[in-house]
């Protein structure tokens, strides 16, 4: 059994989760500080990824990065293509899981108490120390729920991946695209073995996530 | 020991518009709920600008809209004691404490003085507790400590006996009055109980609807407070509306009564004030009255009674009566002495 598709799922999703971890939390904190209506315009576009059908989030990256489109050629004149390459995997992840951090953050950005941060201030705490060491950790439950989901949605993508980096074996095959793929040329005992394996992980993550709940309270 | 506030900012239901300077140790802000105590602190405090204005601490420019002097709150030297006291909560006692000093901690200067405050605010024991594990008072006295250690040259109290239960209240704040007594540093408390108030402040200003209307010397405001909003935010229970017959005579219409004075009364005065406590029956003025219910408080009586001649849909007339010196009948006459009237003016927007 090659494990490659094992490998390019987990570094596809674990770099996805990182770019998601900071761009949600960093989005989150500017969207939650905007007046009415602007807010909720950029709410509806930031969220729009995750009630979209993934091959249509997929079309809209084609859309733009499609290698014979402006930015897509312009990128492929430095050498970077997202088209048909394991690196668009964690550019579909992103658009997809992003959602998920964005709005758990945002959640718990709003019902965190400002006082916390307005008597940093008055103590004198840098504003970056506020944020890492006294906001964050208040938001903590939040924050690590939004990291799972958004993990584990990453690792699931199938949809956005399969319409913009296809499924090469060895290239661009990720653990969904594989499944499909065995499935689909009949090759039934392959693709079962496939799903217990996201089975297990995600099993993994789920259970790493409660002992960690656990451990906070 | 000098604070002076001069600033205006729009807010959604009124304009703040605050013109004060506080020298005394301990000054308190009374207002009703939404009167802008909160957010008048927070100006103070930096963490709200002001849309003009000027704010002054010791000689030193906070914050000047003309020539754009605007210092951030972690360099004002200010600090505020939050209603809810705003621990946090990933932190012990400990290291709320020493937040200020965090980059220092281990400095034996510091370490002593957090022995000191430790000791000062009755927390041994509670050192390396989560403040959600210590009771309120704890925690506020935590929260004391935490802004001592940060050696603010001003406190800023914003409700701070609010959360409490009544029991623990007077106990803290008589603690509270020793403490910042021997602290020394200047002291700004808003609040909305005119009782905490009386008992803490040396000055105390009134606000209403984002204006400050009254600040002087607190025992010289509960006898005087000159103006109606004041009155009513000492607890004065009657006011009634007058008319100036002379300089010295006074009609009450709602009240059907007239009265003379000895003394002169001021041209600007629209009303009139009797605190429920100062009614009886030996007094200058005594008028018939009917009685027309009552309640039965803690160490009172709650009389409500109308003149013979009050006008009707007039409201009725509060007397508050210790249950020792509570007749078995109630007279059939009952006044007050010329001393007890509060002469009042409606304000408009006067600064002190």
């Amino acid at each position: 059994m090659d494990w490659y598709p094992l490998w390019n799922s987990l570094r596809i999703a674990a770099i996805s989760c990182v770019i998601v971890f900071f761009l949600g939390i960093f989005l989150a904190q500017k969207v939650a500080r905007l007046p009415g209506v602007i807010k909720g315009i950029c709410d509806v576009i930031l969220t729009l990824p995750m009630v979209l059908p993934p091959t249509v989030c997929g079309y809209f990256l084609l859309l733009i990065f499609g290698v014979r489109r402006p930015l897509g050629s312009l990128l492929a004149r430095y050498g970077i293509t997202f088209v048909m390459t394991w690196q668009g995997g964690i550019l579909a992840s992103v658009l997809v899981a992003f959602p998920l951090m964005y709005r758990t953050a945002r959640g718990a950005f709003e019902s965190y108490n400002k006082d916390l941060t307005s008597a940093g201030r008055t103590l004198g705490l840098s504003d970056l120390y506020i944020f890492w060491r006294i906001q964050m950790p208040a938001c903590k439950q939040g924050i690590i729920a939004g990291i799972v989901l958004a993990f584990a949605r990453a690792l699931g993508e199938y949809g956005a991946t399969s319409m913009l980096i296809g499924y090469t074996p060895g290239r661009t095959a990720t653990i969904s695209t594989t499944v499909y793929q065995m499935w689909r040329t009949g090759n039934d005992v392959l693709a079962f073995k496939w799903v217990m394996v996201n089975v297990a992980i995600s099993a993994v993550v789920l259970l790493t996530v409660n002992m960690l709940e656990k451990k906070n309270r | 020991m000098s604070l002076t506030v001069r600033i205006r900012k729009k807010l959604s239901h009124f304009t703040l518009a605050a013109d004060f300077s506080a020298a005394d140790h301990f000054t308190c802000l009374l207002g009703a709920s939404g009167s802008g105590k909160s957010m008048l602190l927070k100006c103070i405090a930096g963490l709200e600008t002001p849309d003009e204005g000027y704010i002054e601490l010791n000689g030193r420019v906070l914050y000047d809209s003309e020539k754009k002097t605007d210092i951030r709150p972690q360099n004002r030297s200010v600090g505020y004691l939050f209603q809810n006291y705003a621990l946090f909560p990933n932190m012990t006692v400990k290291e709320n404490i020493l937040i200020s000093r965090y980059k220092d901690r281990n400095l034996p200067e510091v370490q002593d003085r957090l022995k000191e405050l430790i000791s000062l605010l009755q927390l041994e024991g509670y050192e390396d507790k989560y403040p959600n594990r210590i009771s309120g008072g704890q925690q506020q006295r935590t929260a004391l400590a935490r802004i001592m250690m940060s050696d603010p040259e001003i406190l800023l109290l914003d409700e701070p006996f609010a959360a409490l239960d009544a029991n623990l209240r007077e106990k803290l704040q008589m603690e509270m009055k020793d403490l910042l007594k021997e602290y020394g540093q200047q002291v700004i408390m808003v609040t909305h109980d005119r009782d905490e108030a009386y008992r803490m402040s040396d000055a105390a200003g009134v606000l209403e609807d984002g204006r400050l209307i009254i600040c002087k010397p607190t025992r010289e405001l509960f006898a005087d407070p000159e103006t109606v909003s004041a009155a009513r935010m000492i607890g004065c229970k009657n006011i009634v509306p007058i008319q100036m017959l002379s300089q010295h005579e006074l009609a009450i219409p709602k009240w059907g009564i007239q009265i003379r004075l000895k003394q002169l009364v001021p041209e600007k005065t629209t009303h009139i004030g009797i605190k429920a406590h100062h009614f009886g029956n030996k007094k200058d003025y005594t008028f018939p009255v009917c009685y027309c219910g009552g309640m039965e408080d803690t160490f009172e009586h709650i009389i409500r009674f109308r003149f013979h001649k009050q006008e009707a849909g007039s409201a009725d007339i509060w007397w508050k009566l210790p249950y020792a010196l509570t007749p078995d009948t109630l007279p059939d006459r009952i006044g007050f002495n010329e001393k007890d009237i509060l002469l009042l003016h409606q304000e408009v927007g006067e600064t002190c």
